[in-house]
């Protein structure tokens, strides 16, 4: 692991924002010469600090007017291996995250649809049909909202 | 704002691959690549896209712990939402915050650099939270698969 600054820091909050800032504009607002500015950058996607770039969509204004959060119990535990479960449940369009947990659950599954009929057909025809699945949870996002972090 | 199929192409390829060049996401959409920019400026402008964003590497960065801290928050008090989501604001380790409909109201994902920086977070910062009622906790193992795509 590399040892990061507070001008590292600057770096990271400004490109959070905007990952197209470029180097010259980076540079001018931390007092940094353009190249300074550029290897600071280069530095911090070497040690996979800087791990590519996301664009956030208004979902509601493409049609996808729901998100819903689901928590998944393996009811077969031991039977059908993960590895069965989490390819089936990767391979679904309407899933954008699966995330192996520890606690009450087993996996946390982020599934958008269009409303919530289209959520009950995702639920009924993909979801409850997977390998191994159990008892289901479901919380419906209202919102979310992405916090800096630990970078003041 | 109108968004007609040529739009749907291109944030098809976008949010497949949200750091690719627009030479390369025009290319892989089927336009040119004067399209594919007056398009995304005019999906940007409409706030129907973010600016890219860089994604931060949290465990690179040495916080080797993530948990998804889910609550229930006392109801009987009228402000309880707003105080609550104001006070998880100011702690650094909140990387995001989300409400819902269901059983659960507000899940703070949150990061540590070990178990024993999370063990005193979590005393210190955590419980310190207005009007909780109740937390469960589930710990990341691992994440399958995130993005952002649509199945547009």
């Amino acid at each position: 692991m590399i040892d990061i600054d507070d001008t590292d820091r600057a770096f990271l909050r400004a490109l959070s924002r905007d990952a197209t800032t470029s180097a010259g504009e980076l540079g001018r607002r931390l007092g940094l010469s353009q190249p300074a500015a550029w290897r600071r950058i280069r530095r911090l996607e070497e040690a996979g600090i800087i791990a590519g770039r996301r664009v956030a969509v208004d979902r509601p204004a493409l049609g996808f007017g729901v998100t819903v959060f689901l928590g998944v119990k393996l009811g077969t535990k031991g039977r059908v291996s993960l590895e069965d479960f989490e390819r089936a449940v990767a391979a679904i369009p309407e899933v954008q995250v699966v995330q192996h947990v520890l606690g009450l659950f087993d996996y946390r599954l982020r599934v958008v649809a269009r409303d919530i009929a289209d959520f009950e057909r995702v639920l009924r025809r993909r979801i409850m049909t997977l390998p191994g699945v159990g008892q289901v949870e479901a919380n419906v996002l209202l919102t979310e909202e992405a916090r800096p972090g630990p970078l003041g | 704002m109108q968004i007609d199929d040529t739009d749907r192409r291109i944030l098809r390829q976008l949010l497949a691959d949200p750091a690719a060049a627009n030479a390369v996401l025009a290319e892989r959409a089927g336009v040119t690549s004067a399209t594919c920019w007056r398009r995304l400026e005019r999906l940007q402008a409409a706030s129907i896209i973010s600016a890219p964003a860089a994604v931060i590497n949290w465990r690179a960065m040495g916080y080797e712990v993530e948990v998804s801290l889910r609550f229930n928050l006392d109801k009987t008090e009228p402000r309880a939402f707003d105080e609550f989501l104001a006070a998880a604001r100011e702690v650094p380790e909140v990387i995001g915050i989300e409400t819902f409909l269901g059983r659960v109201d507000v899940r703070l994902n949150v990061i540590a650099r070990d178990m024993a920086h999370y063990q005193e977070l979590y005393r210190a910062r955590i419980l310190a939270l207005p009007h909780i009622a109740d937390i469960e906790a589930l710990m990341l193992i691992a994440t399958i698969k995130e993005e952002s795509a649509l199945p547009l």
